[in-house]
């Protein structure tokens, strides 16, 4: 018999079993309307063709593979969180592995939907396995997708193991049967003995350790699928260490946004703290500076070499068909880097400033809007001549830059306040700058093809339902798991509780004054 | 064992585009409805495009014309970017160097068509149809055997198909000489659109053999192939005008 903290029942255990509200329902209604639509949509394009969606000749591929990259880059956090602060002991990660995990098991089963959309003939699936050729990097993808779900499912349940064992042992006397036979089958027998303890935490190790090249695998493989061909954007070298930065960007992103939404609605205030968003912001900083980075070489060298397939790619993404979701994207990612960073720098004692007020901040975005409206809408010839002049046209935008810049800077403390609200701001705009940048990697490259017309490509609503109905059955995939299993895994909080009970008990020895520097006293009069 | 090229003599060529029909009827390629081919799905095994490719270019005036055509069929790359990238071996290159495709196997994953700089490669995007009678005289040849489906047969939707060098014809040739007991002979073996070409603009043969035509053709001064610099080594060669 295996006992719980009180605490962690009434705050995890309890609500598990609790009849959901109405809201909860609500909610799995709507779900599962989505994903109702979009199953009747691909039973559409199955019965048709794919010529359902919007792709064509030379357009191959759409927004089927862009969802593919994005959802398995998503995934990366559960790998990165879980496995790698395991392995270097960091103790914040307690509360929010669970979380990561299930994001990365959640994640690559959507993920792996999206090839299923993709593929022309679903029913010859199998022909992969049964005729795969090795050489092909869509093997090596679908290989390593495999391996990565399955590796991923097994630490997810490792990990889960002790929690479901604690359930079924704590199951109140109300609850269904199917529950408690789902706990007791699941729960392996866990008994909680030293010997299984051993057992666990040394399968929990390995396969932590073997998490990490498998998760860098996949994400170098599915770059590969685009870097081994020979077409004009996707021929890099850095491609690899691309995806799986913005992996691993747009996964932490992604997690702020699930653990916020799980902290809201499951009340976990004793378990999520500010410094866990501390902590994370700073994993994200750092991924957001190597993410510029390796966008700017990337680019660079297109532009520094100017080749004659090359550069018409980066021109439409500059300024031509697909500027928009470029700019976006970075647009996106300067913001997130923004809120990340510079609340960080402003000293406290600025906050007497008056610029630093969120009202300040609402009436420089009004500026920006007024002055952005001006330049955009269409206004009588002789203003339109005199804005449409080099210099105004060019000051007017650096004034819009301006009032926005201000505007961000006016916003800072109240972002230095409300972490939580920041870093979800920050993982909504990474998370869309990183689907936007998978799109500017696949589309533009397909319609700028050599010796075809260019076109463009727009999905069509088969395309965009699917996508909607794999977001929504993400979203339910989490709604039932954490109605099924804690959301926080327990006992690893109550592991990281005796550590830190242990480590209260530590005496620091309080600091030494310094020892007299003779240099120091060199050449002064005493 | 003989290696399969052709040379297209762009001086002789008169833009007919009698290939690419000759070759719709040989190979069953199916015709879509003009919406599907302004979305840019029709499927031309042999396209004949003009150069520029953008029409909107070409602002001269009859008879001081700029525009110049190229034909198209599968260059039978000696590197093909395509059969590299199959996941199921659904393309591959056989010893005579025709890169050919299996409909029976083919899942429609798409990479090779992505990776075709060429874009030979074609899918089918919707069950193909024709209309009224045609669909009574589609041409019967089809190369089949378990899991294996080649040459003009009608593919099925949602695979990728392409320009075979009417593989079909070659098979036949070899029957033919078998059921006359004598050797084959390379030149008893054009595809569709060589037959057709009213110009005489094309040549098919032997590459391996040094007294072919397409052979001899392949050392003119005049000779290229499109995209060079991707390293394709197509077996298709161009004889430029002039």
């Amino acid at each position: 018999m295996l006992k719980v903290n009180p605490r962690d029942k009434t705050r995890l255990v309890d609500p598990l079993f609790a009849a959901p509200g109405w809201r909860f329902w609500l909610a799995v209604v709507f779900l599962l309307a989505v994903i109702g639509w979009g199953a009747s949509m691909y039973l559409r394009q199955l019965t048709y063709g794919l010529g359902e969606t919007g792709m064509d000749r030379p357009v191959y591929w759409g927004i089927y593979m862009v969802n593919f990259i994005f959802l398995i880059g998503v995934s990366m956090a559960g790998t990165l969180i879980s496995a790698a602060l395991q392995l270097t002991n960091i103790e914040w990660r307690r509360p929010i592995t669970r979380i990561a995990e299930t994001l990365t098991v959640f994640g690559l089963l959507v993920a792996s939907l999206q090839l299923l959309f993709d593929i022309g003939r679903p029913d010859r699936l199998l022909n992969v396995v049964q005729y795969g050729r090795l050489q092909s990097p869509l093997l090596w993808d679908a290989n390593s997708l495999t391996l990565y779900i399955l590796t991923s499912i097994l630490a997810l349940y490792l990990q889960l193991l002790p929690d479901i064992a604690l359930l079924r042992d704590n199951c109140p006397a109300n609850a269904p049967w199917w529950r408690r036979a789902l706990y007791t089958r699941l729960g392996l027998g866990w008994k909680g003995y030293r010997s299984q303890w051993g057992r666990l935490q040394k399968a929990i190790t390995v396969i932590s350790i073997a998490i990490i090249p498998i998760g860098v695998s996949l994400h170098t493989i599915t770059s590969w699928v685009f870097s081994t061909t020979v077409q004009p954007g996707w021929k890099s070298t850095i491609l690899g260490p691309y995806f799986v930065i913005g992996a691993i960007f747009s996964g932490i992103g992604m997690l702020f946004i699930v653990m916020t939404l799980a902290w809201r609605l499951l009340k976990l205030d004793e378990y999520i703290q500010a410094r866990h968003y501390r902590a994370l912001g700073w994993l994200f900083i750092v991924m957001s500076a190597l993410w510029f980075y390796f966008t700017y070489t990337e680019n660079l060298t297109l532009v520094a070499e100017q080749e004659a397939y090359e550069f018409p790619v980066l021109a439409s993404k500059l300024w031509g068909s697909y500027s928009f979701s470029f700019w976006g994207m970075v647009a996106l990612m300067v913001v997130a880097f923004w809120i990340m960073v510079v609340p960080k720098l402003l000293p406290a004692l600025l906050r007497r400033v008056v610029v630093f007020q969120p009202r300040f901040a609402l009436a420089s975005t009004g500026a920006a809007l007024v002055a952005a409206f001006f330049l955009i809408s269409p206004q009588p010839a002789v203003t339109h001549a005199a804005l449409m002049d080099l210099n105004t046209n060019t000051f007017g935008w650096l004034m819009v830059i301006g009032f926005v810049a201000c505007a961000g800077l006016g916003i800072s403390f109240w972002l230095k306040q409300h972490p939580a609200v920041s870093s979800v701001a920050a993982g909504a705009c990474v998370v869309a700058g990183m689907w936007l940048e998978r799109w500017n990697i696949v589309i533009p490259t397909l319609t700028h093809p050599r010796l075809i017309p260019y076109t463009i490509y727009l999905p069509s609503p088969v395309e965009i339902s699917l996508s909607a109905a794999s977001l929504a059955l993400l979203a339910l995939m989490f709604l039932v798991f954490f109605k099924l299993f804690p959301v926080i895994s327990i006992w690893e909080v109550s592991e990281g509780r005796v550590v830190e009970d242990a480590q209260s008990r530590v005496e620091i020895p309080l600091p030494e004054p310094n020892e007299p520097n003779p240099l120091q006293s060199w050449g002064s009069r005493r | 064992m003989p290696r399969w090229g052709m040379v297209i003599d762009l001086d002789k060529c008169v833009a007919c585009q009698g290939c690419s029909i000759a070759c719709r009827f040989e190979n069953n390629t199916p015709a879509v409805s003009p919406e599907e081919a302004l979305q840019g799905r029709s499927i031309r095994w042999n396209d004949v495009f003009p150069l520029p490719i953008d029409p909107a270019e070409d602002k001269d005036v009859y008879p001081n014309v700029t525009t110049r055509y190229l034909t198209r069929p599968c260059m039978h790359c000696e590197n093909p970017p395509c059969i590299k990238v199959c996941p199921v071996q659904a393309t591959y290159k056989d010893e005579e160097g025709i890169v050919r495709m299996n409909y029976a196997r083919c899942i429609g994953c798409r990479l090779c068509t992505v990776a075709c700089p060429y874009g030979v490669r074609y899918f089918n995007w919707y069950a193909p149809e024709w209309e009224g009678s045609l669909s009574e005289h589609l041409n019967p040849d089809r190369i089949e055997a378990p899991g294996d489906l080649e040459g003009p047969a009608v593919r099925p939707r949602g695979v990728v198909e392409k320009c075979t060098f009417c593989i079909h014809r070659l098979q036949k040739a070899r029957l033919q000489a078998e059921a006359e007991q004598r050797d084959f002979r390379p030149d008893e073996y054009v595809p569709a659109c060589v037959e057709t070409c009213p110009a005489k603009a094309r040549y098919f043969g032997d590459l391996d053999n040094p007294d072919s035509t397409v052979a001899q053709l392949n050392k003119s001064s005049r000779a290229f192939v499109e995209l060079e610099e991707a390293g394709t080594h197509p077996k298709v060669t161009y004889l430029r005008e002039g």
